[in-house]
């Protein structure tokens, strides 16, 4: 009765008509220790449906948040972005003035600390002028070493003859 | 959607993407990898994950995908891809020592079906879907799969009765 049953579900299963419970029966019977003879040929591969279901994934999968990266490559564009404004920015608003492009105020500001700025470096050049008056002083001490080397050529000529 | 979230949503489905990546590049490493690159690939889209109706089935056709763009790749540039997972952890009994071979013949007959098949029985005869999901992932329809999947099943009977009978492989 029930190897009867098996041979039809078998045919059934050659077809690929049998169900997914028909199919778990005869896996079931398969799987047991006793099978005709004549149907032996098939437990293996029932068998090996059985042991290749329960084969399993063991490695890891690392998992990063993605997001990271990401995020770090956006910050070079934005680099990149305010590199370049700070390029451009000042050749859009500011182009080179002119004094006429100020008001008459700021053009007045402009000609007094000018002024004040000339009459500074004329001090100063009064300063430097002053300090000429070392360089002639100099100029005299070089002339009196000159002179102080005609002793030392005595002093070696009195040197020879005190030798001999 | 967190990290917490993300694995218990994977979970349930993480081996049955491992298995049809094996199913179909055979290499136990290669079928690694394609694992890894779906599962990061889900991840890098978790945002939308909630948009699909049904992850699992979604993430089946993907592998399946990237599995079959994986093996043409290979083949253009005519290189296999090579496993070595041969060997099985040693049994001392005869019998279990026999029985575990005529499962691998069974592993061996599956190496030579058609891709198609291949994932078609893999999907049903190992993580037991029925016809409608597989419809979904497959995107075929169901007599189709019905008519594929009755193909293999009786190429892997006749091979699988000549093996037994004759022993020829």
């Amino acid at each position: 009765m029930v190897l009867n049953n098996i041979d039809k579900l078998i045919e059934k299963y050659n077809n690929a008509e049998t169900s997914l419970k028909e199919e778990a029966q005869l896996r079931a019977y398969f799987n047991s220790d006793d099978v005709a003879p004549h149907l032996e040929h098939y437990k293996p591969l029932f068998q090996y449906f059985s042991q290749a279901q329960k084969e399993q994934y063991t490695k890891d999968v690392p998992l990063k948040p993605k997001n990271r990266t990401v995020f770090y490559q956006w910050i070079s564009v934005a680099a990149i972005a305010i590199l370049m404004l700070g390029i451009f920015i000042p050749n859009w608003f500011g182009g080179p003035k002119t004094l006429a492009d100020y008001s008459q105020e700021e053009q007045e500001m402009y000609l007094e600390a000018k002024e004040a700025l000339a009459m500074l470096s004329e001090n100063f050049n009064q300063g430097t002028s002053s300090l000429n008056a070392l360089n002639l002083a100099s100029e005299n001490f070089n002339v009196g070493l000159k002179k102080a080397s005609h002793i030392t050529e005595l002093n070696e000529t009195t040197n020879k003859l005190l030798k001999n | 959607m967190k990290q917490a979230d993300f694995v218990s949503l994977v979970m349930p489905f993480k081996d049955k993407v491992f298995r049809l990546a094996k199913r179909l590049l055979v290499s136990k490493e290669e079928a690694e990898d394609a694992t890894q690159e779906i599962l990061l690939k889900l991840w890098g889209n978790k945002e939308k994950i909630g948009e699909y109706k049904n992850v699992e089935a979604f993430s089946m056709t993907m592998t399946k995908n990237f599995c079959l763009d994986r093996l043409k790749s290979k083949q253009a540039q005519n290189l296999k891809i090579v496993h070595s997972n041969y060997t099985d952890k040693g049994s001392s009994l005869q019998k279990q020592v026999e029985a575990k071979d005529s499962i691998n013949w069974v592993s061996r007959i599956m190496e030579e079906l058609p891709e198609q098949q291949k994932i078609i029985v893999q999907l049903r005869d190992i993580e037991q879907y029925d016809f409608a999901e597989i419809s979904k992932m497959l995107d075929m329809n169901e007599t189709a799969i019905r008519v594929a999947l009755s193909r293999a099943r009786k190429t892997i009977r006749e091979r699988l009765t000549n093996t037994h009978s004759y022993g020829i492989k």
